[in-house]
């Protein structure tokens, strides 16, 4: 027994050393497997709660066209949590487990979304920062070892790349646009943007996962170094915007050819991380919710489904019925 | 009969459907985070996307589409009083969804056989609320033919909704369409569905105190009052922005 796991495990590791992917029938050792569980069952919690920040401006925006772009957005976002939860699910472990976890704090979501969206520029910011971020982070991912993974990231990264065009492209009509819409856009910018820096987790040396994902190839870069990349990205960009960004040590480093930029607040992640940000309870209480309250349609479409099965239902009504979890 | 070039859209016309649809959208998008399963955010949102589409179009055959959505007052919307009602809870939602989307379904069909301004838009969009009326006759399915709970929401909504169905089929000046024929079909439609969702179709009286009709000449519903001041309050705070 010891040589045939000892065999598998070799497997493993040379498969992952080639970069060779890793799929659901393959061997894989257990904390390989709980490790992609957590952070793609993460990464699609953060897709669905990340909906709220947004979903609040649907009914309030200003345009038709914007109207139209926002609605199209957080309906994508529920797309990536429907191909996440699938990917997590390759893995053994289900949907409405996850949603479970979620519910009951014992798994966590971006922090990011516990801060407000006040102005229909913070609609613009996120898609600017936030997607941004998340694309700076995710890029990486499609090349990640899990091959349900990594193709629902390629898939993902894809639309997130829309998502941050639009944004950036809404925050410039803004800062183009009345001195009233201009100031809009340059508030969002000031409060996203340190919340945008922190998306990319803790400094290398306290990151607590951080070593083992590298080795496996879970994860590709560290914190820092995406965190490094995206301000050097953003500078510019902020620059085109004709927007400030709230930094005063910001400034380009000749010698490393990178940006150099201020301390970030970690006292304020680390209580956001704990359920002390402006919105966490707001967050988790509206995903609570509609999940109780949708509680009885779901179990209408499994009763139905359950007919449907047993005969009692013409089959033809139910063809393409969706399965709904139950 | 009169002799006006066909492709010349007839305002009242376009209003009535362009708003219709506009107004319809922004109730389904205020599901958008609230949905009872992850793959209804996707539907709902897909329904209300196409509705969008079309009403953009609409209104932009007689005006600027965002000064129309934005900066008329409620007594000048054209729109069914049903597509005002709230979401209620998501059997409201699907009653809402059968009995407009199957009435969408019939007059589009004709709209896209006939000859008028609307023709082409209408062969486009057949498609689309075809996808609308399946979704909800689906659902109506599940619901009615679900569990006791369920059944008993279901028939609750079909019943609350029931009296705002009369107007729908009150001509509307500047469509060619056989009213008579929208009705029958959309009757038996409407029945065969509730029928094989184990419910029935219901028979109070298929409009209020109000004469049919009150939402195509204007007068509208409670709760539309609240609805346009939250989708127009952005619009209107900034006079001649552009976003
Ligand atoms: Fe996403
Ligand atoms: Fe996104």
């Amino acid at each position: 027994m010891e040589t045939t796991a000892e065999g598998f495990e070799a497997a493993f590791d040379a498969a992952v050393a080639a970069d060779e992917r890793i799929e659901p029938r393959d061997w894989m050792p257990e904390a390989y497997r709980a490790s992609l569980v957590r952070q793609i069952a993460q990464h699609a919690h953060s897709e669905i709660i990340g909906m709220q920040p947004e979903a609040n401006w649907i009914s309030r925006a200003p345009s038709l066209r914007r109207k139209a772009i926002l609605m199209a957005k957080v309906q994508d976002e529920a797309g990536h949590g429907l191909y996440l939860y699938s990917a997590a699910e390759t893995l053994g472990t289900g949907r409405e487990e996850l949603l479970d976890k979620l519910h009951t704090g014992r798994q966590k979501y971006s922090s990011i979304f516990n801060y407000p969206t006040l102005t229909w520029a913070d609609v613009g910011a996120i898609g600017w920062l936030v997607d941004g971020a998340a694309i700076t982070n995710q890029v990486p991912l499609c090349r990640c070892s899990y091959g349900p993974y990594a193709r629902a990231m390629v898939r993902i990264c894809k639309e997130e790349s829309f998502h941050q065009r639009q944004g950036y492209e809404l925050l410039l009509a803004l800062s183009n646009g009345t001195p009233a819409q201009h100031e809009m856009a340059q508030d969002a910018v000031n409060r996203w943007w340190w919340p945008s820096l922190m998306m990319f987790g803790p400094p290398d040396d306290e990151s607590a996962h951080s070593a083992q994902s590298m080795a496996w190839k879970i994860k590709r870069h560290s914190n820092d170094e995406l965190r490094q990349r995206f301000v050097d990205i953003c500078v510019p960009q902020a620059e085109a915007l004709g927007l400030a960004l709230p930094d005063p040590d910001l400034r380009w480093n000749e010698e490393r050819g990178r940006h150099d930029f201020g301390a970030i607040d970690w006292a304020e992640f680390r209580e956001v991380l704990k359920g002390n940000g402006p919105c966490n309870e707001q967050r988790i209480t509206q995903r609570r919710r509609a999940h109780e309250e949708g509680a009885w349609v779901r179990d209408a479409a499994a009763a139905y489904a359950t007919k449907r099965r047993a005969g009692s239902v013409p089959a033809e009504d139910g063809v393409r019925m969706m399965e709904a979890t139950a | 009969m009169n002799d006006a070039p066909v492709t010349a859209p007839p305002r009242a016309a376009a209003l009535a459907l362009g708003d219709d649809a506009l107004v319809l959208s922004h109730r389904l998008g205020e599901w958008a985070g609230h949905a009872p399963v992850l793959e209804e955010e996707v539907a709902l949102a897909n329904i209300a996307l196409d509705l969008l589409g079309q009403a953009r179009i609409l209104l932009s055959l007689v005006g600027d589409e965002d000064e129309l959505a934005y900066l008329r007052e409620e007594r000048a919307f054209r729109n069914l009083q049903l597509v005002e009602q709230p979401n209620g809870d998501f059997a409201q939602t699907i009653a809402r969804q059968l009995y407009f989307s199957t009435y969408q379904l019939f007059l589009y069909r004709q709209l896209a056989a006939g000859d008028s301004a609307f023709t082409g838009l209408a062969a486009k969009a057949v498609k689309e609320v075809a996808y609308h009326q399946d979704h909800a006759a689906h659902w109506t399915l599940r619901l009615g033919d679900g569990t006791a709970e369920s059944h008993e929401r279901m028939a609750r909504a079909c019943g609350a909704l029931w009296r705002y169905t009369g107007e729908m089929f009150e001509p509307v000046e500047g469509l060619e369409v056989d009213w008579r024929a929208l009705e029958d079909s959309w009757r038996e439609s409407v029945a065969g569905v509730l029928e094989r969702a184990t419910l029935t179709l219901p028979d109070g009286p298929r409009s209020g105190a109000w004469r049919a009709g009150a939402g195509r000449q204007g007068l509208h519903t409670e709760p539309f009052g609240p609805m346009l001041a939250e989708m127009q309050h952005l619009h209107r705070s900034h006079p001649g922005a552009s976003w």
